[in-house]
C-alpha cells in the first residue's frame, strides 16, 4: 500500500515538471546572472520569465513588483522591519492571535524594543472582528500583517478589505499568504495590499525560495543590503534554479486553479464529512463556510494529536496535529486557544492538507482507519468509559496538575 | 516525528495493563499542565502485605505519556508500596531507553501518579512540589522555573553563572538568549540591570596551583572538584567515581543515571572543563571503561 500524504500546508512535494525546468540551471546555465558571458545569458532570461509566472499567478501590475528572497519567513521579516525602518515614528503594530511565528514571534521581539503590538483576537470560528480591526487603525500604527488564509484551520481572512480600511487610514498593510497562493485565486493589483508573502515549497517548487510582493511606490527599506540584484532591494546571489522552479511552480498553479478549488475541495469535502459521520465526538474546527479548498482541521475529543499522528503514521497516512506535544512547546496550537477549543480537544485536533496529488482512494483509506484509531485511543482515555465519554467528563476526572 | 526508541515504540502501540483497575484500593490522578497530559493510575495493593498485585492506567496524552504509563504499570506490579515510592522517574525513563529532553515530564507525570496512589491508599492528601516551566535548555533539560528559581537562590547574574549552577546553557549553547532573557527579567524585579560582562559571581574554589603538582596532589585536586561537583550530578540520579589517575589522565565512572545517559560524554566534557581550571594544568578525563580496554591491549 502507496503512503497517503494529507500534509500539504507544512510541506509539498516538488512537481516533476518543476524538476525539469530547475536541472539545466544547477550544470548548464549555472553561471551568475550578473556575468557577461554565456553561462549566465540563459539565467538572467529565465529569472525573467519565472518572475512574469508570478506576476501572473499574484495578478500583479509590474513584474519588478516580485522580489525574491529565501523564504516566507525572510519575506514576513523584510516586509514588517521595512515598514518600521521607513517610518521611525510609528511605534505600533496590527497584527492577529492566530499568524504563523514567523510574524508572531517578530512582532514579539519588537515588543520588547518598545513597540505596541495590537493583536486581533479571533472567535471561536476563527473570524477577525472588523470593527475591533478599524479602532485600532491610527496614524501610529507602522503597519498591519494579518494572514490572507490560516495554516491550520485553512480560514481565510478578508485581507482585500482590511487592506482598504488600513490605505483609507494611511497605514502599510503586509499580508502571510504562504498558504493562500496557488489555492484561491488572487488579483493584487485590484486591492490595496502593500506586501504580500508566498513561499515556493507550499505550491510544489521546492524549499529555500520565496517571494515578497512590493507594491511599486510602497516605501520600502532592505533588510540583506549589498549587491545589486533584486535591483538592491534584497542583495545575494540569485537562487536562479529555485526561481525557475517557482516560476514553473506558479504557472502550474494557476492551470490548477480551478481542479484545487473543484477536485481538491471535493476530497476534503468527503474526508471531513466521513469523519464526523462515523466517529462521535469529534468537530471541525475554523470557518467552515470559509476556508481554503484542500484544509481541514478535526478536533478529537478527549484523546490526544501526537498519538493519532503515531497510529496514523503506522497506518502510512501522514497528517500533522495541533497538539503541544508535537511541537515540544507547552501549550497547545496557539491558533485553538484564540479560538477558545477546550484543551481536551484542542489537544486532539488533526489537520488534513490536501494537494492535487491526493486521490480519492486515500481518502477512503482514512476514513477506513480513523475510526479504529479513535476508538483504541480512547479506550485508553481517563474522559471515555464504555463507547462514551464520562458523565461530566470535568468532575469525574479531574487531575492534580503541576 | 520523535526520535522515539523502539522499547517507546512497543509500549505505546501495545500498551501494558491499559484500563481502570477493578475493585482498585489506590487510586492517583494527576496531569502535567506543561503539555496537558493527564494520567489515572489505579492499584489493587494487597492490605496484609502492602504489595501492589494489580496496575492499571488510563492516559490522555501523547506517544511516551501512553508509554510511560504503561511501563510504570509493569515496574511496578509486584513491588510493596514502599518499593514502588522508591521508583523514579528516570527509572521509567531508563525502561524504555530513555525518553527525548522534552519528553522528560511524561516520566515525571508516572512517578508523580504514583505517589498519588500510594498517598490516597494511605488516606493523605498528595501534594506536588515542583512547578514545570517551558523547556529552555534542550541539552540537558532545564526549564525556565528551574533557571529563574536558581537565579532568585544563588544571585546569579550572568548566563556562565546559571550555567554552573544548573547546567543549562552548558551544551549547545542555543538558548543563551533565552537564559539573558531570564537574567533580565529577574534582575529587573530585584531592581538591578543585567549586564552581559558582569564578573562571574565568587564560587569558593581552590585556587590554581602555580607549580607543577605531584601526583598525589592531582589526585587530591581532583577528587575535590569532583566531590564539588557531586551534588548537581546525584541532583539528576547519578554520580563520579575517580578510578585511577595515569598522567594527566583521569579515569572516572559515571554511575547512577550518568551511566548510559546520552548526555554523558557531555557531563565529562564538563568536569575536564572544570578540573582544567581549579588545577590549572591540562587534564583529560576518560571512561574507565576505556582504561580496561587500553590495558588489554597492552597485556
Amino acid at each position: 500500500m502507496r503512503d497517503i500524504y494529507l500534509d500539504n500546508n507544512a510541506t509539498t512535494k516538488v512537481d516533476p515538471q518543476v524538476v525539469d525546468v530547475m536541472l539545466p540551471y544547477f550544470t548548464e546555465q549555472f553561471g551568475n546572472p550578473s556575468s557577461i558571458h554565456r553561462f549566465a545569458d540563459g539565467v538572467a532570461k529565465g529569472i525573467k520569465n519565472a518572475r512574469q509566472q508570478i506576476q501572473e499567478l499574484l495578478g500583479c501590475e509590474h513584474d519588478s513588483e516580485i522580489i525574491f528572497t529565501s523564504c516566507g519567513t525572510e519575506s514576513d521579516s523584510t516586509a514588517i522591519l521595512s515598514a518600521i525602518k521607513a517610518q521611525p515614528f510609528k511605534k505600533e503594530i496590527i497584527t492577529t492571535a492566530v499568524e504563523h511565528p514567523a510574524i508572531l514571534n517578530l512582532c514579539e521581539y519588537l515588543e520588547k524594543e518598545g513597540y505596541t503590538i495590537h493583536r486581533l483576537p479571533v472567535d471561536k470560528r476563527g473570524r477577525l472582528n472588523l470593527e475591533a480591526y478599524k479602532a485600532m487603525l491610527s496614524d501610529k500604527v507602522a503597519i498591519v500583517s494579518v494572514m490572507w488564509a490560516n495554516n491550520e484551520t485553512g480560514t481565510i481572512f478578508p485581507v482585500v478589505e482590511m487592506a482598504e480600511m488600513a490605505n483609507a487610514a494611511g497605514v502599510m498593510f503586509h499580508t502571510d499568504a504562504v498558504q493562500a497562493v496557488g489555492k484561491i485565486p488572487m488579483n493584487l493589483k485590484d486591492t490595496k495590499i502593500d506586501m504580500l508573502s508566498l513561499s515556493g515549497h507550499k505550491l510544489h517548487a521546492p524549499k529555500g525560495i520565496g517571494v515578497l510582493y512590493l507594491k511599486r511606490g510602497t516605501r520600502y527599506r532592505p533588510l540583506l543590503r549589498g549587491g545589486h540584484q533584486e535591483r538592491g532591494r534584497r542583495a545575494g546571489t540569485e537562487n536562479s534554479a529555485s526561481i525557475v522552479g517557482l516560476g514553473k511552480a506558479c504557472e502550474l498553479a494557476l492551470q490548477y486553479m480551478e481542479h484545487e478549488n473543484t477536485h481538491v475541495k471535493a476530497m476534503r469535502d468527503r474526508l471531513e464529512r466521513g469523519i464526523v459521520e462515523q466517529i462521535p465526538h469529534c468537530f471541525i474546527t475554523g470557518d467552515l463556510e470559509n476556508r481554503l479548498p484542500n484544509t481541514t482541521d478535526i478536533a478529537f475529543e478527549y484523546i490526544e494529536g501526537e498519538a493519532i499522528l503515531m497510529l496514523l503514521n503506522k497506518a502510512g497516512i501522514a497528517a500533522s496535529s495541533g497538539s503541544a506535544c508535537t511541537s515540544g512547546s507547552l501549550e497547545p496550537s496557539h491558533v485553538m486557544r484564540a479560538m477558545g477549543i477546550p484543551y481536551t480537544a484542542a489537544h486532539g485536533t488533526i489537520r488534513f492538507s490536501f494537494s492535487r496529488y491526493n486521490s480519492m482512494a486515500d481518502v477512503d483509506q482514512v476514513l477506513k482507519v480513523m475510526p479504529d484509531i479513535a476508538a483504541a485511543l480512547r479506550n485508553l482515555s481517563p474522559y471515555w468509559e464504555n463507547g462514551a465519554p464520562v458523565a461530566n467528563p470535568e468532575q469525574a476526572f479531574a487531575p492534580t496538575y503541576s | 516525528m520523535w526520535d522515539y526508541s523502539e522499547k517507546v515504540q512497543e509500549h505505546f502501540f501495545n500498551p501494558k495493563n491499559a484500563g481502570a483497575v477493578k475493585d482498585a484500593n489506590a487510586i492517583g490522578e494527576v496531569g502535567s499542565i506543561s503539555c496537558g497530559d493527564a494520567l489515572r493510575l489505579t492499584l489493587k495493593v494487597n492490605p496484609e502485605s502492602e504489595i501492589i498485585e494489580e496496575s492499571g492506567f488510563q492516559t490522555f496524552g501523547c506517544g511516551s505519556a501512553i508509554a510511560s504509563s504503561s511501563v510504570l504499570t509493569e515496574i511496578i506490579k509486584g513491588m510493596t508500596l514502599d518499593e514502588a515510592l522508591k521508583v523514579t522517574n528516570q527509572d521509567i525513563a531508563d525502561h524504555l531507553d530513555g525518553l527525548p529532553p522534552e519528553k522528560m515530564h511524561c516520566s515525571v507525570m508516572g512517578r508523580e501518579a504514583l505517589q498519588a496512589a500510594v498517598a490516597n491508599y494511605r488516606g493523605e492528601e498528595w501534594s506536588d512540589d515542583h512547578e514545570e516551566g517551558a523547556l529552555v535548555c534542550k541539552c540537558f533539560a532545564i526549564d525556565a522555573v528551574m533557571i529563574e528559581e536558581m537565579v532568585w537562590a544563588n544571585k546569579l547574574r550572568t548566563v556562565e553563572d546559571v550555567t554552573n549552577f544548573t547546567k543549562a546553557g552548558g551544551g549547545c549553547a542555543a538558548c543563551h538568549e533565552d537564559i539573558e532573557a531570564i537574567l533580565e527579567k529577574v534582575l529587573a524585579e530585584k531592581g538591578e540591570k543585567f549586564d552581559p560582562d558582569a564578573a562571574p559571581i565568587e564560587v569558593a574554589k581552590p585556587k590554581a596551583e602555580k607549580k607543577p603538582l605531584t601526583n598525589l596532589q592531582r589526585i587530591k585536586r581532583i577528587e575535590e572538584v569532583l566531590d564539588s561537583l557531586r551534588p548537581q550530578l546525584m541532583a539528576d540520579g547519578g554520580n563520579v567515581e575517580l578510578v585511577e589517575v595515569i598522567g594527566n589522565t583521569a579515569y572516572v565512572n559515571m554511575t547512577g543515571a550518568c551511566n548510559g545517559c546520552q548526555m554523558s560524554a557531555m557531563t565529562i566534557a564538563g568536569i575536564q572543563q572544570r578540573l582544567m581550571e581549579v588545577l590549572g594544568e591540562f587534564i583529560k578525563v576518560v571512561p574507565a571503561s576505556e582504561m580496561a580496554k587500553l590495558v588489554t591491549i597492552g597485556a
